[in-house]
């Protein structure tokens, strides 16, 4: 039995942290106002924020924590997990030590049904992650949210962002109304490529399909694993369509989508690949090895194999290089950098998982 | 010595019309008269590289269609005691429950008659259609006092997950007469390929189909089906063999986290999947390195879990090389005679 | 191994819960219908703060799809990821044989035994009219 107390918990002192995965959140929905028209405001108090979803207010699957959050994140005065920043500096940035952290914003936007109210919503969303947090906190980043359902809108709200410092990726949901491949998207990805911005790629999103080829789950516990496969079929999809043949210098970070299947997908895909690839004839080396390239992965939640050390199985098969740390505060299923590996790990192993992996991607000077 | 035991081959329709003489007089005219033909799935089109192999391909016949080929090429070729028929067609998919019922009990008639007859060394597994549970259970009942049926046969794809009370007719079935149910890859259709829609590739579907297995899995374990029906296996039949390690570590991990959704769960995933869950084992999907495979077996934790078998016609691998290196002869013995007479009690009568 | 005054019995009634600190190591002290208990306020998973966490009921099933409730107030929820805890044991509840918060014996004592020694009173003021909580480390 492994015990905390006799762990070293000096682990990652001096590290300098890069957490690739932080979620702030609105003390209230009114946050964004500021931000959207007349128009938008009596649109959405009237007919609500149109999805996928069989709620007029929630997402499906009922999680099992209030906001998905850990119940010690809760600031005091009762405002959302995440939402204060004073809260967040003393929960996360300053007790971990943590030099840069990207926030994903996962509230409803990029995926609404109604393109024009999605392209309004991310963009308030951009500004008020300006206003409310990477201009009061320099340690933070944002991530360009865009209503990625609609290539056009998002190109113009990449070009309105990618010159301030405060962006330093393109945020993507891991669920979409076509897999992320299919050319309707490439104008985002020509985009990123070409300003060199990576595309944060966060597990999530309900986009109108089954969780599965067999249908609905009936339970929080399916889903939780089911959105992983979401990811899979983004990582599938990019490769397959020859995303990274046509955009080589594109880098995907895929996020909180768990990552002991990369490499077994890259090997059933080399494996059929290679019986099928007149299917894909514009594929020019097997699908692993644009995945090596291309992809990269967020360790939160961490994987915990049975046996503990068979986790640098994994890394090694995936790649040292490939794998960024995340915290994924204030969310339950939380990774605290003292402790969530559930195997050792060398001096220099650290230093490439908890920041210098992720300082080869993003721009954070 | 003839002795290994194949757990999944594929013999084919040629075309519904073989399997007329097997229908009742309604719907052996209404094939006819409706010039209705063509059932081949969508997750083997006959000419995809999948569906057969290039040296068992016989030009103007679709795959798996020659019993003579598959005696010299499955059984002989890789000396089958045993080897169990997964007829893939069209009734198992059909929208109309009738239509459904009528293919696949006209499909284990002609497998009975015309395959199981032929050769002492062929098995085979019901077809039922899952659109329809009444009436798979009915079907069930109808085949199993033939004991050269060794299992049920159910696609991965379905209209809903296999825990949902809706399938319990065909659990229930399987359980009163002792018989595995196998789940085999293979989509309805009913609900999109992934979570994100539809693909553009054939080989997108077939990759993503491993997935199917580890959903249904969760729901068999999640809606308590394992404890319903105690004595039920289940066999993943070319599923896909190496995402099993990292599915159980996320599955124990969901669990240990939020398994007071579904109390009744009580022990870990892994515990369930371990005892209930059998796999044929192409494909495999891993590279050529027996360092690398014997690591993905040590993470399986179980010798008996893996079934042996060639996916005839389906291509799977090269020549001989049915089994990827770095499986120890032991393991050997165990996916190919051991755990396939203990997963399926009819071969074992057989012998007896 | 000594004993540590931590609180005066009042502060923690039953079903209430307070973190201590014994030879610099937290310590959830929860009182269950008079019983003391106390758990190493880190989970032995990542280290979340057991005393933070949610103070619940143990969830049962007969059958599947049946939810039977039983224990209130003896199981305890990290605040993370939501690992269950048996207060009274530290026991988990997923894999009871293997993972468990490690538990120290707790006590309650009258003040005027305290006075007497030997225990550790660090910065409790002990009166001899009142009950104490002591933790054996």
């Amino acid at each position: 039995m492994s015990e905390v107390l006799e762990r070293p918990t000096d682990a990652t002192a001096k590290l300098r942290i890069i957490d690739s995965d932080i979620h702030p959140s609105l003390r209230a929905e009114s946050d964004l106002n500021p931000w959207l028209s007349e128009r938008w405001k009596k649109h959405i108090a009237e007919y609500g924020k149109l999805g996928h979803q069989p709620y007029a207010g929630r997402n499906t699957y009922p999680r099992f924590m209030p906001n998905t959050a850990r119940r010690d994140a809760w600031p005091p005065g009762g405002a959302p997990p995440g939402s204060n920043l004073d809260f967040m500096r003393a929960q996360l940035l300053d007790l971990y030590d943590i030099e840069h952290g990207i926030l994903e914003p996962l509230f409803p936007g990029n995926l609404l049904r109604n393109l024009e109210l999605s392209a309004a919503v991310c963009s308030a969303i951009n500004d008020w992650q300006v206003a409310a947090f990477t201009s009061q906190e320099k340690r933070l980043r944002a991530s360009i949210q865009i209503p990625f359902e609609d290539a056009r809108a998002s190109v113009a709200e990449i070009e309105k962002r990618v010159r301030q410092r405060d962006f330093a990726q393109v945020q993507l949901t891991s669920r979409s109304t076509e897999p992320l491949g299919r050319p309707k998207y490439w104008p985002i990805f020509e985009a990123a490529a070409h300003h060199n911005l990576p595309i944060g790629l966060h597990i999530g999103g309900e986009a109108g399909f089954a969780p599965s080829a067999s249908g609905w789950p009936s339970f929080y516990v399916e889903d939780h694993h089911g959105l992983t496969h979401s990811m899979q079929c983004q990582a599938t999809s990019l490769v397959l369509e020859g995303v990274f043949e046509r955009f080589p210098t594109l880098k995907v970070i895929m996020i909180e989508g768990g990552w002991s299947w990369l490499p077994i997908l890259g090997w059933r895909l080399d494996a059929h690949w290679r019986k099928m690839q007149s299917e894909v004839p514009h594929l020019k080396m097997p699908p692993s090895a644009y995945m090596k390239r291309n992809l990269w992965v967020s360790t939160q939640p961490m994987e915990e194999p049975e046996r503990p050390e068979d986790l640098r199985r994994t890394i090694d098969w995936i790649g040292w290089d490939r794998i960024l740390f995340a915290t994924d505060y204030p969310h339950w299923d939380f990774d605290d950098p003292r402790h969530a590996f559930p195997c050792a790990l060398t001096e220099a192993e650290k230093r490439m998982i908890f920041r210098s992996n992720a300082e080869a991607i993003y721009k954070l000077d | 010595m003839a002795e290994t035991i194949d757990c999944d081959i594929h013999p084919g329709v040629p075309t519904v019309k073989v399997l007329l003489p097997y229908m009742d007089a309604y719907w052996a005219d209404a094939f006819v008269q409706r010039g209705m033909d063509g059932f081949d799935l969508a997750s083997y089109p006959p000419g995809s590289p999948i569906a057969c192999r290039p040296d068992w391909r016989r030009a103007g016949q679709k795959p798996g269609t020659d019993l003579a080929q598959l005696q010299s090429a499955a059984l002989d070729a890789f000396g089958a005691r045993f080897a169990i028929c997964n007829p893939l067609y069209g009734g198992t998919v059909a929208v109309s429950e009738t239509m459904g019922a009528a293919i696949c009990s006209a499909l284990n008639d002609w497998i009975a008659a015309e395959w199981l007859n032929a050769d002492p060394r062929l098995r085979a597994s019901i077809v039922v259609p899952a659109q329809a549970p009444h009436l798979a259970a009915e079907e069930i009942d109808r085949k199993a006092p033939d004991r050269r049926f060794v299992q049920v046969l159910l696609p991965a794809g379905a209209e809903m997950l296999y825990g949902k009370s809706y399938y319990w007719p065909i659990f229930e079935a399987a359980q009163r007469h002792g018989l595995p149910v196998g789940i085999h890859a293979g989509l309805m259709y009913r609900h999109a390929p992934t979570s994100n829609g539809w693909p553009s590739f054939h080989l997108h579907d077939y990759v993503a189909g491993a997935q199917v297995f580890e959903d249904q899995l969760l729901s068999l374990i999640s809606e308590g089906t394992f404890l319903r029906y105690p004595g039920l296996r289940i066999v993943l039949l070319e599923s896909g063999v190496t995402w099993l390690p990292g599915f159980i570590w996320r599955a124990i991990k969901t669990w240990r986290g939020v398994r007071a959704e579904v109390p009744w769960v009580k022990r870990s995933p892994a515990a369930y999947i371990r005892e209930h869950v059998r796999l044929t084992m192409q494909p495999f999907d891993a590279p050529d390195d027996p360092a690398i495979v014997a690591q993905l077996l040590e993470e399986i934790g179980s010798d008996e879990m893996l079934l042996y078998a060639t996916d005839w016609p389906h291509w799977q691998f090269e020549g001989e090389r049915a089994v990827p290196p770095g499986f120890s002869p032991a393991l050997l013995r165990r996916i190919t005679v051991d755990n396939p007479l203990a997963t399926y009690p009819r071969l074992q009568e057989s012998i007896a | 191994m000594s004993r540590h005054v931590v609180a005066a019995a009042a502060e923690v009634p039953p079903g209430g819960r307070k973190l201590v600190m014994v030879r610099g190591r937290p310590i959830a002290v929860c009182n269950l219908g008079g019983a003391f208990f106390g758990l190493l306020n880190r989970c032995p998973h990542q280290g979340g703060s057991l005393c933070e966490g949610l103070v619940t009921h143990a969830v049962t099933a007969d059958r599947p799809g049946e939810y039977r409730m039983s224990r209130q107030g003896e199981i305890i929820r990290c605040p993370w990821h939501g690992w269950e805890f048996d207060i009274r044991t530290g026991q988990s509840w997923c894999e009871p044989d293997r993972i468990a918060a490690r538990q120290y014996p707790v006590s309650v004592a009258p003040g005027a035994d305290l006075v007497k020694g030997p225990y550790v009173a660090e910065t409790i003021p002990v009166s001899v009219e009142a009950d104490y909580i002591v933790v054996e480390m």
